[in-house]
């Protein structure tokens, strides 16, 4: 095993020198190598980022832990006798399980060790898989075993005990995935997830094409986070291709994830009252971020910020006329904001909906390394934009929002408290913002270059790996959402909650399914 | 109390005036006037499309005021919305919450991969837009398309096709 700060000792992944810092990479050439590497991390407090398969020609392994410092960068070479295959950490970190069992189905390797063999993203449509070799769609519909409806989920048994199944098509307007309840009366016994409707297959898509092409499918690996992602992918090439973005571009890059987080933020906080039965709330909060994204539309030309950030800075520069805009909106929604937290606040019936709901216990939180929204709302002081701050972060410091109550109350009130703490973050940054060029031009990559983006979108960690080849080619590239470990933070909280109180438990979560089915 | 009743009237009322609707699609579209349910499937977009959707149903656009809702059950339905490429892993779902709604109905594709595919055309894992599953009477284009947009094509469904009638509501 050999490590070295900055790159692998074979010189690729070098980073532009400012853009993150404190990565350790490490090249492990064995299974076993991997596997005491992981449990020194689990040992010292490291929590596991991200996990995925590079089939190359090589097949490497890679997996992203973090402490305190910064990223510990994993590439394990994959053993390929008697059959492809890697050491299953999820014995270290329970919420590796489901990124094995994904590197299981897009590359072909067995993880080892492993107790859970069924697929994940993997619905019995696939001839093979689909990052090994050429895949095609399917022809036809396929019947019905094939389809995955056989999938073994835990059943519970007993007297009373029934199965309510839900989805992938649900009740409302949101994305699909299918959720089975075991249920007793009215209590939820258990609650498992089957996930992967949304699979496009963007890994697949995204290999080969040109830094142009690749482009506009950043965006929309999952549409509420396009900055954060945006943002990602841009930290990454720019490592690839040591380009140093310049310091405009960084703090309107800063503007446009803050205009997203508190987008996102008022619709959930709408959602949510509207999911305890306050419609008042969705109207309200509505209407506000109504407002807040047709300026998004006016001074960025989309409302949801698409194709506005890209490796080497942004796309549109910032007038005068457009920064007096923005800054009027924080004051517009300064005093709306207040005066509907009172009204939340105050309310009686919406607060005992809100209250002991859902609790996700912090003991468990911390175990699982878990940050964002969720994690926060349970007491881990885990924030990028406080621990691992990129600028402006690092002058224009943000305060990490945090409640340690755990229920759905605690993650509505982190949310009050990020909307308020971005939106003087946008007050102090938008009159400041340095002189200069909003772009540069990328500089030239003639060889094969890594790079690691990891930023803090609305819901948590967004971390993107890319690795260009010639002519900024896009080799490869892997996008992790949060969502990996929503998801299964979500199966561990709705036992003992009330089924009807399950749509807001989700809503307080609030995690993504495109973004994890990719 | 008195506090969500001044907020309701600090707001006022925030609904636009109606957009033009859609001359795109040829009428008649769906022998419905005045009322129309809709069920909304996500075949495997971004969530782009779905946060337009609440948009749209927000204060500003009030399709309510034609008479359009979004039900949650099929069979309630007369008009299927559709966004996303039509994934092959939602293909089966999407066919069979087609086959519970009752007739007359129609299918109406939101979003350019809706469309065609849009950016994930040639993935393995989607199809070439909703008109490859299911037969669609409309589209509207857009990565997302704004709400004003869909609630145009709504409106060419719901409302009958003499201006005089219109202007009568």
């Amino acid at each position: 095993m050999s490590e070295e700060k900055g790159k692998f000792p074979d010189g690729s992944g070098q980073f532009s020198p400012g853009m993150l810092s404190g990565h350790v990479f490490v090249e492990s050439s064995s299974g076993d190598d991997y596997l005491r590497e992981a449990s020194v991390i689990k040992n010292r407090g490291g929590r596991l980022v991200s996990l995925w398969g590079d089939a190359g020609e090589n097949g490497f392994l890679y997996s992203v832990f973090a402490d305190a410092e910064g990223l510990r960068i994993l590439r394990t070479l994959v053993r390929q006798i008697p059959r492809p295959s890697f050491p299953s950490i999820a014995f270290l970190f329970p919420l590796a399980s489901r990124l094995e069992r994904t590197v299981r189905d897009l590359a072909g390797w067995e993880p080892e060790g492993l107790s859970d063999f069924r697929p994940w993203i993997d619905h019995g449509l696939w001839s093979g898989p689909p990052l090994a070799g050429k895949a095609l769609p399917p022809k036809g519909l396929p019947s019905k075993e094939i389809r995955g409806e056989d999938y073994p989920y835990v059943v519970v048994r007993g007297e009373g005990v029934h199965e309510i199944p839900v989805g992938p098509v649900h009740a409302g307007i949101i994305e699909p995935g299918h959720f089975r309840f075991q249920v007793v009366g009215e209590k939820v016994l258990r609650m498992e997830e089957r996930l992967g409707y949304t699979h496009k297959g963007i890994r697949t898509l995204i290999r080969g094409r040109s830094m142009q092409e690749a482009f506009p499918l950043i965006s929309r690996v999952s549409g509420d986070s396009a900055v954060a992602y945006q943002w990602a992918w841009a930290q990454a090439v720019e490592m690839a291709t040591q380009t140093v973005p310049p310091d405009r571009a960084l703090w309107i890059r800063s503007v446009l994830l803050e205009r997203e987080r508190i987008a996102n933020h008022l619709g959930d906080l709408g959602a949510l009252g509207n999911d305890a039965g306050f419609g008042f709330g969705l109207v309200q909060f509505g209407r506000l971020k109504e407002d807040w994204i047709r300026r998004n539309q006016d001074v960025f030309g989309h409302r949801y910020l698409m194709d506005t950030l890209v490796p080497g800075g942004v796309s549109k520069d910032l007038g005068d006329a457009e920064i007096r805009a923005m800054l009027d909106d924080v004051r517009a929604l300064k005093p709306e904001l207040l005066s509907l937290k009172t009204i939340y606040d105050e309310h009686g019936g919406l607060q005992d909906r809100f209250s002991e709901t859902g609790f996700l216990d912090p003991m468990l939180a911390g175990q699982w390394g878990l940050g964002g929204v969720v994690g926060r709302s349970s007491g881990q002081m885990l924030d990028l934009r406080h621990d691992h701050p990129v600028p402006p972060y690092d002058r224009e410091r943000v305060p990490v929002s945090i409640s340690r109550r755990g229920d759905v109350g605690a993650r509505v009130r982190v949310r009050f408290q990020e909307i308020r703490h971005s939106l003087a973050f946008i007050e102090s940054v938008l009159p400041a913002l340095p002189e200069g060029p909003a772009n540069v031009p990328l500089e030239r990559c003639e060889s094969f270059r890594e790079g690691i983006g990891w930023v803090e979108g609305f819901r948590g960690e967004i971390l993107v790996w890319a690795r260009l080849g010639p002519g900024h080619t896009v080799a490869d590239a892997h996008f992790h959402d949060p969502s990996w470990f929503l998801w299964p933070t979500l199966e561990m909280v709705v036992p003992g909650n009330l089924v009807a109180d399950f749509p807001l438990i989700n809503k307080s979560f609030n995690a993504s399914y495109s973004g994890h089915d990719l | 109390m008195y506090k969500i009743l001044l907020k309701i009237l600090r707001t006022r009322l925030l609904t636009e005036p109606l957009p033009e609707p859609s001359s795109d699609p040829p009428r008649p579209l769906l022998p419905v006037t005045g009322t129309l349910a809709i069920r909304h499937v996500d075949a495997g977009s971004c969530n782009a499309c779905e946060l337009e959707l609440h948009a749209l149903n927000g204060s500003y656009y009030s399709p309510e005021q034609l008479g359009v809702r979004f039900v949650a059950s099929p069979r309630h339905a007369d008009l299927l919305l559709v966004t996303g490429p039509v994934s092959c892993h939602m293909e089966q779902a999407l066919i069979d919450t087609y086959d519970a709604m009752p007739f007359p109905k129609a299918v109406i594709a939101i979003g350019d991969c809706a469309r065609n595919g849009g950016c994930f055309r040639g993935s393995y894992a989607v199809r070439e837009g909703v008109a490859s599953v299911l037969p669609v009477l409309s589209v509207v284009p857009g990565c997302p398309p704004s709400p004003a947009a869909i609630l145009s094509s709504l409106e060419a469904i719901v409302l009958p096709a003499t201006p005089s009638v219109r202007q009568i509501r």
